[in-house]
Parts: C-alpha cells; structure tokens; sequence
C-alpha cells in the first residue's frame, strides 16, 4: 500500500529544486467547466458532453490511473486539488516549476465543440491554477484535428506566456505529420511555442498496427509505439523542412526506442529517399535537432550500466527534461527515477536546466 | 571492399551458413493453375482476378529487389536459378528458408483464399523444394481464418520441406488473440515455426494514428508493429499455453529488441495483476521462444554501440542470419555479416547454430 512522504520527508532529498515537465491537472467534476465554456456553448455541452473515438475499454490498473494516495482529502479527482498538489507534490519534492498538461480531451469529432471545451479548459487553467500558483505553467489545450481552429486558439491564448507549449496526443485521427495538422504547427512558431506530444488519445484505430491488443499493459506499454509512428511521420513528411524552427516535446513516451528508431529510419532513408526528396538531411539529423524528451516512464536495463549505453547512443541528453507523471500510478519520484547515479551536471541539466533553455524559465 | 573483409567472408562462408530468410515471389496466378481445382481456374479466367498481388510492398522498390534479381518476364525473388546462383551459391548455403509473402489475407472469400494458399503450398513444393534440396520453406495460410489456416497446416505440414508457417506482421489482430488459437495449435502439433514477416494486407492501418503518406513510413514503421505482436503474443500468455511455440520474426530488424523489453519487464512488474497468466518476466519468454533474422541489422553508426546492443540482447541464441534476397538490404555481401568486434563462437551461432537448433536442422 503506498505511503504518502511528507515534505520533510522528501525535500531534503532534492535539493536543488526540480523542474517537473508533466503534472496532471483535473476537473473537480464535469459541471466546473460550464462557468468558463462560451455562453452558446454551455446548454448543449451540459445536455450532450462529448463524444470522441471508441478506443479507450481497458480498465487501467486503478481508478483514473492514479496513485492510491493521490485522492484529494475533500473529494474530487485526483489532480483537482491545487491544495493538495501543493502539498504531495510542489512542496514535497522541491518543485521549482510544474508543467500542467491537462488531459481532459479537446479531441471531440465534434470540431467546433472541441474548440470551445479547448478555450474553456485553457481560461479554468488560467483561473484556478495559474493565477494562483505562481510555480505552475501550463500547456494549451487545442482542438487538434482541426488545424485551423487550433490555430486560433493558440493565437487567442498564447498571449499568456504561462502557456508554454501546445498539447498533442500520441494517438490522432491521422499521422501528425499530415498536412492537416501544418496551421497548427505555424501557429505554435510564430507563437514561440514547442509542442508537447503526450501519452494517450485514440484516433478511431486499433491501438496497434496490428490490430486491437486485449490488455491495459499493451495499451499503456503500447504508446512506445505510437510515439515511433509519429516521430516516423513528423520526418518523413517533412515538417521540419517546412518549420525549421518547430520544437517537439514527447511526454511520457520514453525513450530508449528512439536510439533504434534513428538507425531504421537513416537506414530507411539511405535506401528510399527516391521517394521523399524533400527531405534534406538524415531523420536522424532531424530528429536531435527537433525533439526534447520527458523521462517518465524511464526504461530500466536490465544492468544498471546499460543506463549509460543509453544515454551515448541517445545523444540528447541535453533534450531529455525530467518528469513525475503526478498523480498517475507510475510517478517518478524525483530522487529515485534513474536506475544510475548519473554525473551530478548532466544529472541537474535533465532535472532543470534543460527545461529552463526550452521553457525560457 | 578489403581484403580483410573478403578473407572474413571466406572464412565464415566455409564454415557454413543457413540463410533463414529468402524471399519467393508467385511470378503470376497462371503459374498457379496446375495447383488450382477446376472450379477456381474457371473463376480466375472469367473474372481477370490476377491474384492479391505479389506482396504487400511495392515490388519495384529500392528495398524490395536488388537491381541483378530481377528475371526476364518476372519479378524479383521469382527465379530458382537466380537464387541458387545469387543467394545460395555464393554464400556456400547448407539450408536456406522461403518464405513467400503472398497477401493471402486479402483475399476476403474464404474459399478462394484457402484455394489460393494451397496452390501456393504445392507450387512451393514443386518448383522450389522438389527441385532443390537445400531449401526449405514456409507454409503460406489464411490468417484471417484461423480454422481454415489449421486445416492447411494440417495438409501440408508434414511435408518435410516445411518448418515454418508464415504470418505478416500487419494483420487485423495480433496473433496472441485467442481466435488464432487453433492456428498455433496446428503449427505446434506439425512441429513448425511461426514466422512471423514484413508486410500484410489487413483492413486497419499501419499504425494507431492512421494510414502514413510514404512507403519509407511504412517501412521504417514496420518495427513498431513487429514489437506490437510480440508484445501481444508475450501477454496474451500462449507461450504458457503452448510451452513447445516457436517464433521467429523475419525482417524485423532487431536492434529496438532489448530496450522493448527493459520496458516490458518494467510494466510487468506493475501490472501482472491484470495477466496473472503470464507467470515470468517478458525478456524470459523471448529467450525461450523467439529468434528474429539478422536482415535488416538496423545497426547503429558506431560499431562500439552495436556491440552494446548485441550485449544487451541477453542471449546469444536470438539472431538468425539472413541475407533477406532479393530485398535490398545491403550492397556487399561483408555488410551482411555479423559485425567483426564479436566473438567467434557467437558468429558461428549467428551465421548456423542458432538456426539449425531452432528449426530442428
């Protein structure tokens, strides 16, 4: 049974601060978004919700997938208490700043309905969590299969500059790197925004290339592999030919498959590139120059010293920004999350200082 | 090309070589009318049907044939005497598998699908195993009827040219599913290998986010959906089940294996709740059960970091040579051996052991 550490507990255990680059903020319930949907909006919203892809019938390992401890003591989901986030987390672990990546969907089929729960999500953040808490930033929830509606709400939001970055999802209705998906990414650049791939979504397919897997371990293990398909995509496609200055963030993703996915694709590309001459350079090349990478859920090797292998054959290690996942059931505590000790300036480069230079903090 | 490259070559030749991976192309239905019922010759010849095409990758692509393979009149992978003279002489083959990627799976009536598979099967005894004893091959099947595929198995499986059925690796769900149960049934009960290649032509799309623009997509992506099935086939728990399964994946590349199953022992760890069936760690299972060909080696740029992956593999039983003719991997013959950093006695089990013990050679 889990056993919530208190501050004391747990500060002095980490210490310089932390910056933590996927926290997860939540509705106390569905009706608390109504006050800030647009008035036109609020009556169907509250009459017909949202539908979205079916997709999503494997019961996680717990309820919401959180943390038996993560239950705010006066009711609600867990990460709908900034209270108690305060406490469990910010406070407990020395957290210099939290990025909140809030999952509540804007990926209805319904666009323009995506668009005003995307607006309304983004003004409750402003309201009860960034106001409030000056330790917090959050990422811009967007209505992201529409790239023109997107667009528009980065542009309206975007303004805060506590929104630092633009909230995609690992599984989509098409391929991110699909023209579809291109006013959105213009509209991050010309905002100075990098966009966060996250953990989760259903575009309306199986979950694999293969077809439908049958557990919650091969969905959540899965999304290993839905990064690769996207990563593959935003290359081949050549969206950072088309936005050379676009920077991608992929959350909870991992991480030790993108070492082996550059050498496919640079092999891929060594072979076929007849077929994609708008490609300039290796996807490898790309790849480091473009992507950052959270590190929860971190791989474990099997030796602790394959850790290290990692890391050389990654080559991003100053792209790799530290995470806890608060509050889903598979938190990295900050002081526990990497299977090695790792050289104390490396080590504060991906507990800090690597989100500070691409956060601007 | 050096010399010391070319005496290695030498060297390892004459030591012997089982090449579990070469590629046959059905030239056209015509070909297969000797092996045809009456009934579907009729068919074929009023309705034009031409077959579900050679493969399910563009047959004319770099990777897909080298540029001598081709024949007069016929596509690559399609000639006996090319392959003996290309693929087999050269390398000094003792035994080399086929495998025959033939979209079977396309093909939506169940009887013509049956009726097409078996002709490919006895075409492949005819014109290939009859006609040259040094081959062996794989038994092509109805996937998408798993009763029907086992019925297959079952006509032909006691051929003594066959040690494999073949699975492509796109299919409309993973073969752990319990509806292919009495597929793996049949292959355990005929003693085959499953083999599980690149390609397919299955109803859903190649990745959970939708259908990519470029073959390279497809191509490089095509790792993702080899470690979806192996993860399916590892949790579903029929290496439990049928303790006696045998796996290879073909053309899978193999340098993403070890991180995958960092990640898999991990999430077992926290979710076995969920699979109580699967009583080991996932790396256990694929020790024991799985071996994947060495074509296309996906190797990294520094020959330090393959041997790191050769290392964090875990076992020196897991790699299949394979030269994957005609499919365009390589350019010299030196660049499909195994890396010279490696020790003797692990090439040996690379280049022929390893094969020979695991299909029963």
């Amino acid at each position: 049974m889990a056993t919530t550490l208190t501050r004391e507990q747990t500060r002095t255990r980490v210490k310089p601060a932390v910056i933590d680059g996927d926290i997860h903020n939540d509705l106390p319930s569905p009706q608390a978004l109504l006050p800030f949907l647009p008035a036109e909006w609020r009556d169907y919203h509250a009459r017909f919700g949202t539908f979205g892809y079916s997709a999503t019938a494997y019961p996680r390992i717990n309820p919401n997938a959180a943390r038996h401890d993560a239950w705010p003591p006066g009711g609600g989901n867990p990460g709908s208490s900034l209270t108690f986030m305060r406490e469990q987390l910010l406070d407990a672990w020395n957290i210099e700043y939290g990025i909140l990546n809030c999952l509540i969907g804007a990926g209805a089929r319904r666009l323009d309905q995506s668009a005003a729960v995307a607006q309304a999500i983004n003004e409750w953040q402003v309201a009860t969590w960034l106001d409030p808490e000056p330790r917090l930033r959050a990422s811009l929830v967007v209505p992201y299969e529409d790239g023109q509606l997107a667009a528009a709400e980065i542009d309206r939001a975007a303004r805060d500059r506590r929104f630092v970055q633009v909230l995609l999802i690992a599984r989509t209705a098409e391929p991110l790197g699909r023209r579809k998906y291109w006013p959105l990414y213009e509209a991050a650049v010309r905002n100075d925004l990098p966009i966060g791939i996250h953990f989760g979504g259903s575009g309306g397919f199986p979950f694999t290339g293969a077809g439908r897997p049958s557990y919650y371990i091969e969905d959540h293990a899965g999304m290993a592999q839905a990064f690769q398909s996207q990563v593959v995509s935003l290359v081949c496609e050549g969206v950072f030919e088309q936005f050379p200055t676009l920077k991608i963030v992929m959350i909870e993703g991992g991480f030790a498959w993108l070492p082996p996915l550059m050498w496919r694709l640079d092999a891929a590309y060594g072979r076929l590139r007849a077929e994609t001459p708008h490609l300039k350079r290796l996807p490898s090349e790309y790849i480091r120059e473009h992507f950052w990478i959270t590190t929860q859920p971190m791989e474990e090797p099997t030796k602790p010293a394959q850790f290290h292998q990692l890391l050389d054959q990654l080559g991003m290690s100053d792209r790799l920004i530290f995470a806890t996942d608060y509050p889903h059931w598979d938190f990295d505590a900050p002081d526990q999350a990497f299977p090695v000790r790792l050289d104390p300036d490396l080590e504060r480069r991906i507990m800090a200082d690597n989100a500070k230079g691409l956060y601007k903090f | 090309m050096t010399a010391t490259a070319t005496d290695r070559l030498a060297q390892i030749v004459a030591q012997g070589v089982i090449d579990a991976d070469l590629n046959v192309v059905v030239p056209s239905s015509a070909d297969l009318f000797p092996y045809l019922p009456e009934y579907w010759r009729e068919q074929i010849n009023q309705t034009g049907f031409k077959g579900p095409g050679e493969s399910s990758y563009p047959a004319s692509a770099e990777t897909s044939a080298r540029p001598e393979a081709k024949p007069d009149g016929g596509p690559a992978g399609s000639s006996l005497a090319l392959l003996q003279q290309q693929a087999l002489d050269p390398w000094g083959t003792e035994i080399g598998i086929l495998t025959c990627a033939y979209a079977v799976e396309a093909i939506h009536n169940p009887d013509a699908a049956v009726a097409m598979a078996s002709a490919v099967n006895d075409w492949l005894i005819a014109e290939w195993l009859d006609k040259e004893p040094r081959l062996r091959a794989s038994i092509v099947v109805p996937s998408q009827q798993p009763e029907l595929a086992a019925r297959e198995i079952d006509r032909v499986g006691g051929h003594p040219g066959f040690v494999q059925v073949y699975l492509p690796v796109r299919a409309e769900a993973p073969y752990g599913n319990r509806r292919y149960l009495p597929l793996l049934d049949a292959a355990v009960r005929n003693d085959l290998v499953v083999g599980i290649g690149f390609g397919g032509s299955p109803p859903n799309p190649p990745t959970p986010s939708g259908w990519p623009s470029y073959y390279m997509e497809e191509w490089a992506g095509m790792a993702s959906i080899f470690q979806s099935q192996l993860m399916n086939l590892i949790f579903e728990g029929v290496f439990d089940r049928f303790p006696a399964l045998r796996v290879t994946l073909i053309e899978s590349g193999f340098t993403w294996l070890p991180s995958l199953l960092w990640r898999w022992n991990k999430e077992w760890k926290g979710l076995r709740p969920q699979t109580p069936w699967v009583r080991r760690l996932p790396s256990e299972y694929v020790h024991e059960h799985v071996r994947l060909t060495t074509q296309p080696w996906d190797a990294p740029p520094v020959e330090a970091q393959f041997l790191q992956i050769i290392d964090q593999l875990g076992s020196d039983e897991l790699l299949l040579f394979s030269t994957d003719y005609p499919h365009w991997q390589y350019d010299t013959p030196e660049e499909a051996l195994p890396p010279a950093g490696l020790p003797d006695a692990l090439i040996a089990k690379i280049m022929r052991d390893n094969a020979r013990t695991f299909y029963r050679l």
